[in-house]
């Protein structure tokens, strides 16, 4: 078994991977919101955004065409939108089983697959280029709770040893799991399934005790309660400017959607 | 306040009275456990699996509190008021490493110890760089813990609580699991501390032999013998009631 649990990042030392995280963290929700709030027939502008993304996944040496297929794999989740095509008023283009599809409709659904596909890249862009531990610090810095922060880096800590755990579960089953000849292995449904129960059970209980014993080992070190942190560098206006970058470029496109294409 | 505080650490003693302790269960772990460790002395407690030696050792920086008996740490009762303190005093390294590195980065997680100890940001970061280099892993602040080998994860375990220069080290089962060479890299690495009192559980008797001069055997909660480590590892009966067996 195989989980496709694994980092986005990817390694390399581009501009965009060396840009203070903090930036790119603030930068990448305003692009997302720009996105999102882009009028939802301007068609040229989603093309401009695209060529913005797209920019940025070059000089992050990401690769346009990688980033935009491995955005393409959240489409399915935009999906849910696919009522929009019936609900919205307007000429009728098409039939489905006795549903109206609308033009008005279409173009609705089709913005929101566009948007959620371009928002996805925005995404990925900071996820590929920047360590989860950047991410931390980043967060906490622009005043995401401590606590929630703290919550945030154990499951990244710990999601692997859960993986790594569930796999020697699974591989413990594995290996006990012969079968005779001429008959089919793993006994009954029912009783595979028992045996899959006991195992996410005994996952909970594994994971239920490290949470006690990781939680003494913060205890022995002078934890009283409250998370502490070193201080976050400090922010260098040159990083400021190079953020501002993007950002003026999506400003200069939702201008010109307002303007001419909404 | 300081002085004070110094002038008691002078002479960082593990003191341990008539300790029994029960858990929740029902199952008592620690019957009647008396023991002291001199200043600057190393250690062992030696016993098979199951005989309490990590209760034990959870009792030394109030992980576990138990309601009979009394424990001194440098010469303060360990009770509420002292907790802060003795933690400050008392490094423990647990048994799995994974339950000792819980945060996503190798830094941060040594300097852990330093921030709740309340110190300056300075004093923080040149602590974790010491700590660091004397268990020679000072290339490994930026990395990931989860990506690590057992033993360097046990050597940056050690160095999550040297970071807080406690006068008193407690480890447990520091050689459990680890290939020969990087047992080996451990054993030096804790014979050149030689500024902090030690105790060591374990059942790896060559490690005993190696640091520690003096050894405690528990068995089923119980000290059932204490004395020089060679003479202990020289008792193959004692050793064979016990459930351990002689090293070389
Ligand atoms: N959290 C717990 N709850 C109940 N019993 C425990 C717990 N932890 C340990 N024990 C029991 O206490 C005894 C001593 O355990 P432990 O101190 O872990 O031994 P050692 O470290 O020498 O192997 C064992 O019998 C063990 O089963
Ligand atoms: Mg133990």
């Amino acid at each position: 078994m195989n989980f496709s649990l694994q980092e986005r990042y990817r390694a390399g030392d581009s501009l965009l991977h060396r840009l203070d995280p903090r930036i790119k963290v603030v930068v990448t929700l305003v692009l997302i919101v720009g996105i999102v709030m882009t009028p939802s027939a301007a068609w040229p502008a989603y093309a401009l955004l695209w060529v913005l993304l797209g920019g940025l996944a070059l000089l992050g040496r990401l690769g346009f065409w990688r980033l935009a297929r491995t955005a393409g794999l959240a489409l399915p989740f935009s999906l849910a939108a696919a009522t929009l095509m019936f609900t919205t008023p307007g000429n009728e283009v098409l039939r489905v089983f006795g549903l109206v599809v609308s033009d008005a409709g279409l173009a609705r659904f089709a913005a929101v697959l566009l948007k959620s596909w371009l928002a996805v890249q925005a995404a990925l862009l900071l996820a590929m280029t920047t360590p989860f531990t950047d991410l931390l610090w980043a967060l906490a810095s622009l005043r995401l709770p401590q606590t929630l922060v703290a919550i945030i880096g154990l499951m990244y800590r710990y999601l692997f040893t859960l993986r790594d755990e569930a796999e020697r579960l699974m591989r413990a089953r594995a290996a006990r799991s012969g079968s005779a000849a001429n008959h089919r292995s793993g006994g009954s449904l029912g009783w595979r399934a028992r045996v899959a129960g006991g195992m996410v059970g005994s996952l909970f209980l594994r994971s239920y005790e490290r949470s006690e014993r990781v939680y003494a080992a913060m205890l022995a070190r002078g934890y009283t309660g409250r998370m502490r942190a070193l201080d976050p560098p400090p922010l260098r206006w040159q990083a400021v400017v190079l953020g501002g970058v993007p950002l003026a470029a999506l400003a200069i496109i939702q201008l010109l959607a307002a303007r001419w294409w909404a | 306040m300081v002085g004070l505080n110094e002038r008691v650490m002078s002479h960082h003693t593990i003191e341990v009275e008539n300790l029994s302790f029960r858990y929740p269960d029902g199952r008592l772990a620690l019957d009647d456990v008396s023991l002291t460790v001199a200043p600057d002395e190393k250690v062992a407690l030696v016993g098979p699996n199951g005989s309490g030696k990590s209760t034990l050792l959870l009792h030394l920086n109030g992980v576990l509190r138990s309601p009979t008996g009394t424990i001194r740490l440098g010469g303060l009762p360990l009770n509420d008021r002292n907790l802060g303190q003795i933690r400050a005093w008392v490094g423990l390294v647990f048994q799995n490493p994974d339950d000792q590195l819980f945060s996503p980065r190798v830094y941060q997680d040594v300097a852990f110890g330093p921030l709740h100890m309340g110190l300056p940001e300075a004093e923080v970061r040149a602590r974790v760089e010491r700590a660091l280099a004397v268990v020679g892993m000072g290339d490994y602040a930026e990395r990931v813990s989860f990506h690590l080998s057992v033993g360097e994860k046990k050597r940056i375990a050690i160095a999550t609580v040297l970071s807080m220069e406690p006068k008193i080290l407690v480890l447990d089962e520091p050689s459990a699991g680890l290939d020969p060479r990087a047992r080996r890299h451990l054993i030096a690495l804790l014979r050149d501390l030689k500024q902090q009192t030690m105790l060591i559980s374990t059942h790896d008797m060559r490690l005993a032999a190696e640091l520690c001069a003096r050894a405690v055997v528990l068995d089923g909660g119980r000290v059932v013998a204490e004395g020089p480590t060679e003479h202990i590892l020289n008792d193959a009966d004692l050793l064979e009631r016990h459930g351990l067996e002689k090293p070389f």
